[in-house]
């Protein structure tokens, strides 16, 4: 699977971040960035919930 | 053997749970029934987005890139379930049909409430689903002045959205500030003091007696005796719970569904979002949440434990999380206040309308509020969720 993050919709809630901080950070330029833009299966779970708890729908996993 | 589940509302924690049972492998029977005629579509760009008229109604519509084909969904929209037999495992729709389950999710949520003893007429609106944001954006077009009942989050949002479109607004707020007194005065006097920058006419302290006009809305009387001309007038002082299809079913129905830590309501039985009062470890008790991420949570969850039956079910912990977009502002909230909390500003200040808070309870940090501070509140989320006592949580803040 493959981490694509819409940043123009990406609003900062930072709830993916708490659902997969192996994948996901805000830096500290504001920005959120993808740390593992393949995410091995074994975190598919919680790039799932990432998806599903982004406020604006700006995660999708492309396979 | 699980062979069918059936999901009452088919707003967000209806699908969520739909697409949770999919993703954790259930293939059996999914029905998912919504009393609206539309797909699931996303809330909280009704009174923004498309009220302003940047966004077109249908691009609120959930899963517009996957499509349903992939969850398989007997999905029966545009009929509303009207009871449900826990005895027979059948809920029963308004057309006649019934729909059995080997377990229930009901997510059916809450309407609003309306003005008290105030007849319907043209112009007289809420705004709650989809089709109430099509039909104010169409008054909109027409109007040129608004007057919003309820000065709570909704309202602000549609305040500000109206004030996007050039219309003169007026709010009416029965409490002395707007939003809720839990939040410190302090703050919500700043929320008051940005919507009069911006041009609208805030009214606190006064309640709404009367709406007059004919055949359409021509204004509003206050319990101050004065008369406020408008085309048209939104009404946003809260939501009641759709519980009224489930009274003598069995299941306890106090303000919502009561449930357990599970989600469950009754063997079988659960109950997720703004219908719902699950019992939360975090809170320590079972509060109706009306919050985007909490029917999703709670969504989530319930599907789980559907899945996981009794035994290997999961207990339902979670730090409530809301925010507001207004103007240029973001206002995010997560934890719980209460009125006399004391709220301390860790970074920014009132006067910025930039600012970084937190609520002390006794020795605990409870809350954080943070406006236009984002990362600040992913900080804070973690230290409310771990009870970490108040001392540590200013350390943090000194830390950083």
């Amino acid at each position: 699977m493959k981490v694509v993050v819409d940043l123009g919709a990406c609003d900062l809630h930072g709830l993916c971040v708490e659902a997969a901080p192996e994948v996901f950070e805000i830096g500290d330029d504001g920005v959120l960035h993808v740390l593992i833009e393949t995410p091995p299966d074994g975190l598919r779970a919680k790039v799932d919930r990432a998806v599903r708890e982004c406020p604006t729908g700006a995660i999708s996993i492309e396979e | 053997m699980l062979r069918r589940i059936v999901v009452v509302g088919a707003s967000l924690a209806g699908l969520r749970a739909t697409e949770t049972l999919r993703d954790r492998g259930f293939d059996g029977e999914l029905t998912l029934i919504g009393d609206e005629p539309h797909r699931p579509y996303d809330r909280p760009p009704l009174s923004k987005q498309v009220l302003q008229g940047t966004w077109e109604p249908e691009q609120t519509f959930f899963r517009r890139k996957d499509g349903y084909d992939a969850l398989a969904l007997d999905m029966r929209l545009g009929v509303r379930a009207t009871s449900v037999d826990l005895r027979a495992r059948r809920v029963i729709l308004a057309d006649g049909t019934f729909a059995d389950y080997d377990r229930l999710i009901v997510a059916t949520g809450a309407r609003v409430r309306n003005l008290p003893g105030m007849a319907p007429r043209v112009g007289l609106l809420a705004l709650r689903g989809l089709d109430d944001a099509i039909a104010l954006r169409r008054e909109l077009m027409n109007a040129s002045h608004v007057a919003i009942v309820g000065a709570g989050f909704i309202g602000l949002e549609v305040a500000a959205s109206c004030r996007a479109r050039g219309l003169q607004v007026t709010v009416i707020e029965s409490l002395p500030v707007p939003l809720s007194p839990a939040l410190g005065s302090t703050f919500c006097e700043m929320v008051a003091a940005m919507h009069r920058d911006h041009g609208v006419y805030l009214r606190t302290g006064v309640s709404v007696t009367d709406v007059f006009g004919e055949s359409r809305v021509a204004g509003v009387v206050l319990s101050d005796g004065s008369r406020i001309d408008t085309d048209v007038v939104v009404v946003g002082i809260g939501v009641t719970p759709n519980t009224e299809w489930l009274e003598g079913s069995g299941l306890t129905l106090e303000n919502g569904i009561v449930c357990n830590g599970c989600g469950e309501a009754a063997p079988g039985v659960y109950a997720a979002g703004d219908v719902a009062r699950v019992a939360n470890r975090w809170h320590g008790d079972s509060p109706r949440i009306e919050h985007w991420t909490n029917a999703v949570e709670q969504g989530v969850h319930a599907a789980e434990n559907a899945l996981a039956g009794p035994a290997s079910s999961t207990s339902f912990s979670s730090v409530p999380y809301f925010w507001s977009d207004q103007y240029d502002r973001k206002i995010q909230f997560v934890g719980r206040a209460r009125p006399h909390d004391e709220m301390v500003i860790v970074d920014g200040s009132l006067a910025d309308r930039r600012l970084t808070a937190l609520y002390r309870c006794g020795n605990s940090v409870v809350a954080c509020l943070a406006v236009n501070q984002p990362r600040a509140l992913i900080k804070y989320k973690k230290l409310i969720a771990a009870c970490v006592p108040w001392e540590a949580a200013l350390t943090a803040t000194a830390a950083s």
